[in-house]
């Protein structure tokens, strides 16, 4: 059997370190992924009204969101605006409001299809019972959106989480980052490092996304 | 005198310059059941809709113990509380079971206690034989039983008047009659009810009054439903039930 590198992990705090990475990455994650739900519920509720202007401001971000690559988003953020308004900004931190004003796009276009998707006889009932608009929405209306939209907003969140992976380029020290680091440093030691320790990555993103996968599928099985 | 408990004047509804209901006045009666006929189209269930306001009128006005009904008030889900209506697709909530389905309004709604509100929804269940299945949810019943709880649904708000709009159009024939003897029950026990059927049998057995509806006007209308189905006056009535007579069309 080859020498397949993963003996660099058990070196001093290498894997440790890698989790910390990891942690770093789902930390990221799990901000924007939350600021993208409940924003992106909202801008969905909103993109459904009948406001033209409204509507088409909506289009424009959406647009935007789809056509720029999320690196290029990044760059911008962190080292565009940083020189221009002169702020003082954390790598994290742009990182976060990069996937945030990611996500609740996508997430609000999500919640969009959803809303519209709930058959209009569903609001007529309901007014019919004497529920006011708010009532309608959240005891009828949310709760059936959030059903449909478990199984996609799922997949948004798995490739939000993996695409973190971009962040180490402004800097962070996520956990590809440490994993290439690890390698540079053991390089004369151990030069198959590379194959051992990004397949421990791969390993780690598969972890982190596969419950929620999993969780996904239940959700969708009791609801359905 | 006998009360009037829903009027009906003069409204107007049109979806732009196509006037669907065009200058029409009723009054009902409390614990009268005025039944709707007429070719589909016709303009009846738009009728329904606007009594609750779920459709805006043109003109004229629809007053409720005297009380008017406008979609823009500020009391419309007050007024929308007296009208109960159950619609022709099953529009039971899919997430919710039946006896959820039933008690979110009374609780939500009209602030009631969730058990004085379930032991009434319970009840109501019981009268129309579905206690059985209150865990249920709307998914795992069929169309007659979803109609049924659909109805029990609109009674616990304890509505003034219940509309019907064509709630067994979508049903298998079997389970038409089930959904019916409910609707005949609620008859007998004095509920006042606008109905719009093309079970014409249905229509005869339960109508103190029967308005037949073409264009959005009353091309007919008439007190004693018995001989209105028998020997309608109007040429385009007569000509409307025929279509639902076999026999004579053979016989002739």
């Amino acid at each position: 059997m080859p020498n397949l590198g993963i003996d660099v992990l058990f070196k001093g705090k290498n894997f440790l370190r890698l989790l910390g990475g990891l942690w770093a990455a789902v930390r990221i994650s799990l901000i924007s992924v939350a600021i993208s739900i409940a924003l992106g519920l909202v801008m969905g509720m909103l993109m459904t009204s009948q406001n033209k202007i409204l509507k088409a401001v909506f289009r424009v971000y959406l647009e935007v969101v789809r056509i720029m690559p999320q690196l290029v988003l990044l760059f911008i953020v962190y080292f565009g605006t940083t020189r221009v308004f002169g702020w003082d900004l954390s790598a994290e931190y742009a990182a976060i409001i990069v996937f945030s004003f990611w996500g609740v796009a996508e997430m609000g276009d999500l919640v969009r299809g959803a809303l519209i998707s709930i058959p209009k006889i569903q609001y007529e009932s309901a007014q019919a019972l004497g529920m006011t608009g708010l009532q309608i929405y959240l005891y009828v209306i949310l709760p059936q959106t959030i059903r449909r939209l478990i199984p996609l907003s799922i997949n948004l969140i798995t490739r939000m989480i993996k695409t973190t992976s971009l962040v180490m380029m402004i800097g962070i020290v996520e956990v590809l980052k440490v994993a290439q680091q690890i390698i540079e440093a053991n390089r004369r030691t151990s030069p198959n490092a590379a194959f051992g320790v990004f397949a421990v990555v791969f390993l780690l993103y598969f972890i982190v996304c596969w419950p929620i996968s999993r969780l996904a599928a239940y959700l969708e099985r009791r609801w359905s | 005198m006998e009360q009037v408990l829903l009027e009906i004047n003069h409204i107007q509804k049109a979806y732009g310059t196509h006037v669907v209901i065009d200058d029409f006045s009723l009054a009902v009666n409390k614990g009268e059941v005025v039944v709707i006929i007429g070719p589909s189209g016709c303009g009846k269930s738009t009728l329904l809709r606007c009594i609750n306001a779920l459709e805006d009128i043109q003109g004229g006005e629809i007053l409720l113990n005297g009380e008017e009904v406008l979609k823009e008030a500020k009391n419309i889900s007050k007024m929308r509380q007296k009208i109960g209506m159950v619609f022709q697709s099953y529009d039971l909530f899919p997430h919710k079971t039946i006896l959820e389905n039933i008690v979110l309004a009374p609780i939500k709604v009209q602030k009631r206690t969730r058990p004085e509100a379930e032991k009434e929804a319970v009840e109501l269940l019981t009268k129309v034989g579905l206690a059985d299945r209150k865990d249920a949810y709307p998914r795992q019943l069929s169309g007659g039983q979803k109609q049924r709880a659909a109805i029990v649904r609109a009674l616990i708000m304890h509505p003034k008047i219940l509309l019907l709009d064509e709630i067994t159009a979508a049903l298998d024939p079997e389970m038409v009659r089930e959904v019916l003897e409910v609707v005949l029950s609620l008859a007998k026990a004095g509920s006042t009810m606008l109905i719009v059927t093309h079970e014409m049998a249905f229509a005869k057995a339960i109508a103190d009054r029967v308005l037949f509806f073409e264009h959005g006007k009353i091309v007919e209308e008439s007190s004693h439903p018995k001989e209105f189905f028998t020997h309608p006056v109007t040429e385009r009535a007569r000509a409307f039930l025929k279509t639902f007579d076999y026999e004579t069309e053979q016989n002739s």
